[in-house]
């Protein structure tokens, strides 16, 4: 079972570590975000009794470990808690609203102590689960009691210091999705430079607001600083499936006979590509090839609708699985050139994208 | 055609009338329909469908209670007075379309097939042109492996019924709220009704002999129902028809794509109403083709999926000016077009 753990851990440090108590709905999260499991099929889930790892390859390869409620975490006979603990960059504690907390409280708090010693630089982020079944005011309430209660216990050990953040999730809604993003955008190094770029073509382009999607689990890896409108979110995210599963209809034959067999090879070559972008239930297995395959590089996918009240929704293939997602007010009569001057910033936004990715590779 | 069509929605209670009713026309998510309570007696909703036509969609509650009433006037006769007999005429009169549900989970069959017939027997009586469609509904509960031969079960059984006992012809459908299958039952009943569904075609055709499309389908607006569909194979070798078939064989699209769509547009269309506003296009150049989704009447929405062969292009910014190009080329044919297809909704 050491194994397990250690291998994602050793050779990258952006592991998210998923814990709770037992039926606090971490494994619903992870079939959730992850795999595009309906939120209601979740009912049916057995409990998790090993820990499980989920790669997840995006602008940076992320793995997500959930460990088992039930266990007692510091039984030293299972896993080794502290090659563990130093291998991750975020703890992810999920807690029922719904249910009676302070016994996760209490653990929790006994966690956060081991962790920090282990780990001084760990992300504790804490999910406050479940608050689908919460009336508007007292998800609020729920949320100041927990905070006060974490604050209490930590400065009782002495820590408190710890930065941690909390979030409201349900996975009914695209809470979650939000709360995620957040939690994986602190993983990532470059983000502030990525942040600075989206920010420049926010300006440049005449955008409202632009994502950087993950095309698989709809987690936007970076946004523009402008406040991100759950609405617009919920809306690009859509498109997102809007656009694939259009594509997806119209996947061009499997084999040709008769004259158009020149075309072969690179039409063969393009459905596979294909289904590294659509398959939404597999994580792509992106390969150094798949990146320097010419089509997939010449053709990416582009979608841009329109809306009565003159907004536009517009997206565009950027690298390994990521979407380039914008919402944009142009001016009437003046479309064309607008989406012409777009398609250049985000041709070079593109561009930028792939020169990061490679300087961060090399390090 | 002021006077519109009268459709008969019909089943028992519980089978899901009312919500396959508000998610085709009043754009509820299949989540929402869990709000919806009973329906008494009979709700009448009109609704206009591409300009020129009414649908009177009679939504005919299905308690034992309204049924009997429905049905009186046929079994009991001068007993029952009056009123009975009216009401039997009044429903069951001058319709054109009866579509009749049933739960696939119900557990009284054999009652269900009894109130089916007496529905045949009235409506031999009043309105003996009558379309019938039956749709076996809520398909989702039984297990995937299961659903073809349960629904080949049930509606042969029908059929031979309605054949043998009472001469209607009728067609089925296996539905479910929760997939495209809603819109597929949907779009069959509904094209039958639309008067020159002929012209369209061949127009549509005839613009497909223009532009060379994979394909071209056209949508009603606001529901979202397929009215009519060409692509290439069907409009250039209309005259080669073998040749025709293998071609299309070749191509291996989805053969539940039309119904797809419309799911997939409709749920865009109602992610897009959370911030106030509707759709107008899309233009989608995907991996597999290039996609135009536009408005082509006051009443139809128009897609045209072209091949994707911009790869011929290689990479740069040449390939994206041809891109450019076409796109062009597609949004200015559609543009042209729009005034024809104007002219099939005007005439009466």
């Amino acid at each position: 079972m050491d194994s397990i753990i250690d291998a994602p851990g050793v050779q990258n440090p952006v592991t998210i570590l998923l814990m709770g108590l037992r039926r606090s709905g971490k494994s619903s999260i992870c079939k959730v975000v992850f795999h595009n499991v309906q939120p209601l099929d979740t009912l049916y889930l057995e409990s998790t009794t090993k820990p499980t790892t989920e790669n997840f390859k995006s602008l940076i390869d992320l793995a997500v470990v959930e460990l088992p409620g039930q266990l007692n975490m510091f039984e030293p006979s299972l896993y080794d808690s502290k090659k563990l603990f130093s291998s991750i960059g975020a703890l992810v504690y999920v807690i029922d609203s719904q249910d009676e907390y302070l016994s996760a409280l209490q653990n929790l708090a006994v966690i956060i102590k081991y962790a920090v010693s282990v780990n001084p630089k760990i992300h504790i982020e804490v999910l406050i689960h479940k608050v689908d079944g919460l009336s508007e005011d007292y998800r609020l309430d729920t949320q100041r009691d927990i905070m006060q209660r974490v604050g209490d216990d930590l400065l009782d050990y002495g820590l408190e210091g710890v930065q941690i953040s909390f979030y409201l999730t349900s996975i009914f809604d695209h809470s979650i999705y939000e709360a995620f993003s957040r939690i994986v955008q602190k993983l990532i190094y470059e983000l502030p430079a990525l942040e600075n770029m989206l920010d420049l073509l926010m300006q440049y382009s005449n955008f409202d607001k632009v994502f950087l999607f993950d095309v698989n689990s709809k987690i936007y890896v970076a946004t523009d600083s402008s406040p991100v409108d759950i609405q617009t979110y919920e809306v690009c995210a859509e498109f997102i499936d809007v656009t694939i599963d259009l594509d997806g209809l119209y996947e061009p034959p499997r084999k040709i006979d008769g004259p158009d067999s020149v075309a072969l090879g690179a039409r063969n070559s393009s459905v596979q590509s294909s289904s590294q972008f659509t398959s939404p239930n597999s994580i792509v297995p992106e390969t150094k090839n798949s990146e320097l395959d010419p089509i997939y590089v010449a053709k990416p996918t582009r979608c841009i609708s329109k809306l009565q009240n003159g907004t536009t929704l517009y997206l565009y293939q950027m690298i390994r699985g990521l979407a380039l997602v914008g919402v944009s007010r142009l001016e009437e009569g003046d479309e064309a050139t607008s989406i012409t001057v777009i398609d250049h910033n985000v041709n070079i936004f593109k561009k930028s994208l792939e020169k990061m990715w490679e300087k961060s590779r090399v390090k | 055609m002021s006077s519109g069509k009268k459709l008969l929605l019909m089943g028992r209670s519980g089978s899901g009338k009312s919500s396959m009713r508000s998610i085709i026309f009043s754009n509820y998510s299949a989540f929402d329909t869990r709000r919806l309570g009973a329906t008494i007696d009979v709700e009448h909703s009109n609704l206009r469908f591409l300009n020129n036509m009414t649908l009177n969609l009679w939504d005919c509650g299905g308690q034992d209670i309204f049924m009997d009433n429905f049905l009186s006037g046929d079994s009991s006769g001068s007993r029952n007075g009056s009123t009975g007999a009216n009401s039997s005429n009044n429903v069951f009169n001058k319709c054109e379309v009866l579509i009749y549900l049933f739960d696939v989970e119900s557990k009284e069959v054999q009652k269900d097939i009894e109130t089916f017939k007496r529905v045949l027997g009235n409506l031999k009586k009043y309105s003996p042109e009558v379309k019938i469609f039956i749709l076996i509904h809520k398909m989702d509960l039984i297990q995937i492996n299961k659903r073809q031969e349960l629904f080949d079960l049930m509606f042969n059984k029908l059929k031979a019924i309605a054949q043998k006992e009472y001469g209607f012809a009728i067609e089925g459908f296996a539905t479910s709220i929760w997939d495209e299958s809603l819109y597929k039952a949907w779009s069959s009943i509904v094209c039958s009704l639309i008067p020159n569904i002929s012209l369209y075609e061949q127009y549509l055709a005839k613009l497909n002999r223009i532009m060379n499309a994979r394909e071209i389908i056209l949508f009603e607006k606001t529901t979202f129902l397929v009215i009519s569909s060409t692509n290439r194979y069907s409009s250039s070798l209309a005259e080669n028809r073998e040749e025709a078939k293998e071609l299309l064989k070749a191509d291996d699209l989805d053969p539940k794509r039309f119904e797809k769509i419309s799911n997939i547009i409709k749920t865009y269309k109602q992610s897009v109403n959370k911030i106030r506003t509707n759709f107008s296009n899309l233009v989608l150049h995907g991996r597999n083709s290039s996609i135009f989704l536009d408005v082509l009447t006051s009443n139809t929405y128009i897609m045209v999926i072209m091949d994707n062969n911009n790869s011929n292009h290689g990479s740069g910014p040449m390939g994206v000016q041809y891109q450019l190009e076409d796109e062009n080329l597609v949004l200015e044919d559609i543009k042209i077009a729009r005034d024809l297809f104007e002219k099939i909704e005007d005439k009466k």
